[in-house]
């Protein structure tokens, strides 16, 4: 199987821009950030998080606490990806009760990551609103679950992969959309 | 780093990197034990048949709860009222148990060797929690796991074990973890308890010395191991109970020989007054609720490593094939050979 590299989706620019539109957005919505936390899912969603978090430091000149979620124990596929599951830690220190959270993830697909992410979060406490925010839209869900903030809405087909590279895991920064063609 | 054995049965063969990884895993269930919901689905429908053919109290109840908290069933099978009684074989035993059909065995047993038998007649991972004077890896993992949180690492200590040494496997195990990471070994009890063999148990090079002295043997420890005395093994002529605790009680007294920030570990259950003072055992330098709780940490990832697996990259559902789905039957015992190809049909314990 060869992995062919089909477009690039989004330069380090863009993807600068689409976190900072993301961050107003979020702070629009929520009527303030008083209880407003985000949540990394692990792991591309975890930088992502922070570095909204720091733009709506610029917009509000407040501190949103970021927490990060690994969703590995609560995957519904464990028993068929398994042997390449990893725990990492979750690292979540302020109480989610009442709070206004914010899932951020890199690609929304077929929901399923979300589905767990949930799970996760309603065993540390009872969050009074959970929203999704997300890089790239990629289609193809198979749960009920929608993101309220997106940062771009992409058509793909089913063989092709969005990899979100960025710079703190990937050394570099962008979107590319790969497509694995059987030899 | 993926982890390439199929069972736990001790912790000599596993090398520093996969211990660590161990530990890492581990670290990662702590904090569910925080959790007010600490019930997860992850291993929901597995069954975990805990074999217990010698007495045991915290550590089955300790799997018991580990497996309870990732969703699993348990199967137990108490000492008391096991068929063994009735004269049954051991393996008989174990294979009756196998038929129920259990995923995993998590056994003790007072033979040394007996998991390692077992798990050759078994084709489900078995742990090994307790051995007779072989090995208790789970133990040997949470002792760890309490050294690091409590000094950061666990390189280049100075460990001081005290009691009945040569019938320990929680010294035996603590030696071969602490070993790889560099700590060097000072084994003090009665002479008869500490043979000069013990000197050569650990990986080639280790620093293991022995000592008749409490009072040198606690000169700059930085980790104390209390060993528990079993007191039917004291008695005239050989030890009295007075005696041993006149020369190698340890008191609040003879801790200040070791370094100040010296801290104090102790399987349990505890004889207090015995081979430790309820000062020293109630001291902050004592870790033995850590050990405890740190106890469920260790087995929940022992069971959520050999029931589900775990190599590098948790998988992204986002980029669901980047990584072909592995064939979950045995394990990733040769990750090499192991891409996509439904290969790893061996069932051949890596550990053995």
């Amino acid at each position: 199987m060869r992995i062919v590299e089909k477009a690039q989706l989004m330069s380090a620019p863009e993807i600068d821009r689409t976190l900072r539109r993301l961050a107003h957005q979020i702070v629009e919505k929520s009527g303030g950030t008083k209880h407003l936390a985000l949540i990394g899912i692990r792991r591309r969603g975890v930088p992502l998080a922070q570095r909204i978090a720091q733009a709506m430091r610029g917009i509000d000149g407040v501190d949103v606490p970021v927490g990060t979620l690994d969703i590995t124990l609560y995957r519904d596929d464990l028993s068929k990806v398994a042997p390449h599951a990893v725990l990492q830690s979750s690292d979540i220190t302020f109480g989610v009760d009442q709070m206004d959270l914010v899932l951020v993830d890199d690609v929304l697909y077929t929901g399923r990551t979300i589905r767990a992410a949930m799970n996760g979060l309603f065993d540390l406490g009872r969050p009074q609103r959970v929203s999704l925010c997300v890089l790239i839209d990629r289609g193809h869900r198979e749960m009920p679950i929608e993101a309220q903030f997106v940062g771009r809405t992409v058509q793909t087909s089913d063989t092709e992969i969005i990899e979100v590279r960025l710079r703190e895991i990937d050394n570099e920064e962008r979107v590319v959309l790969v497509d694995r063609q059987e030899p | 780093m993926t982890f390439r054995f199929r069972d736990l049965l001790a912790l000599e063969p596993l090398s520093a990197d996969e211990l660590t990884f161990l530990l890492d895993q581990s670290r990662s269930f702590q904090g569910i034990q925080r959790n007010p919901l600490k019930k997860l689905a992850t291993l929901r429908g597995k069954t975990v048949a805990l074999a217990f053919f010698e007495n045991s109290t915290r550590t089955r109840i300790s799997f018991g709860t580990a497996a309870a908290r990732l969703g699993a069933d348990t199967m137990n099978l108490q000492a008391e009222s096991s068929s063994l009684k009735k004269g049954e074989s051991l393996l008989d035993t174990v294979h009756t148990l196998d038929a129920m059909k259990p995923d995993c065995l998590v056994m003790r047993h007072a033979s040394s060797g007996s998991a390692d038998f077992v798990a050759r007649h078994l084709d489900i991972p078995v742990i090994n929690a307790g051995d007779g004077t072989h090995e208790h890896p789970s133990q040997g993992l949470l002792d760890a796991l309490t050294i690091r949180d409590r000094k950061g690492s666990l390189a280049n200590l100075n460990v001081t074990i005290l009691g009945d040494i040569s019938h320990s496997r929680v010294a035996r195990s603590n030696i071969h973890l602490l070993a790889k990471f560099g700590c060097r070994f000072t084994l003090c009890g009665p002479a008869m308890w500490v043979p000069r063999e013990l000197e050569n148990i650990g990986p080639p090079g280790a620093s293991i010395r022995r000592v008749f002295r409490i009072e040198e043997a606690l000169e700059d420890a930085d980790v104390v191991l209390v060993l528990r005395v079993q007191t039917e093994r004291l008695h005239e002529p050989a030890l009295s109970a007075a005696d041993y605790i006149l020369l190698y009680q340890l008191s609040a007294e003879r801790l200040r020989l070791a370094k100040p920030d010296a801290i104090i570990l102790h399987p349990g259950p505890m004889n207090r007054g015995v081979e430790i003072t309820p000062e020293v055992a109630d001291s902050p330098q004592s870790c033995v609720l850590e050990q405890v709780t740190n106890g469920i940490a260790v087995r929940m990832a022992l069971l959520y490593l050999l029931l589900v697996g775990g190599s590098e990259e948790s998988g992204q559902e986002a980029h669901p094939a980047t990584e072909a789905p592995q064939p979950l039957s045995r394990r990733a015992t040769d990750k090499k050979e192991n891409s996509s190809a439904p290969a790893d049909k061996d069932p051949s314990h890596a550990s053995r």
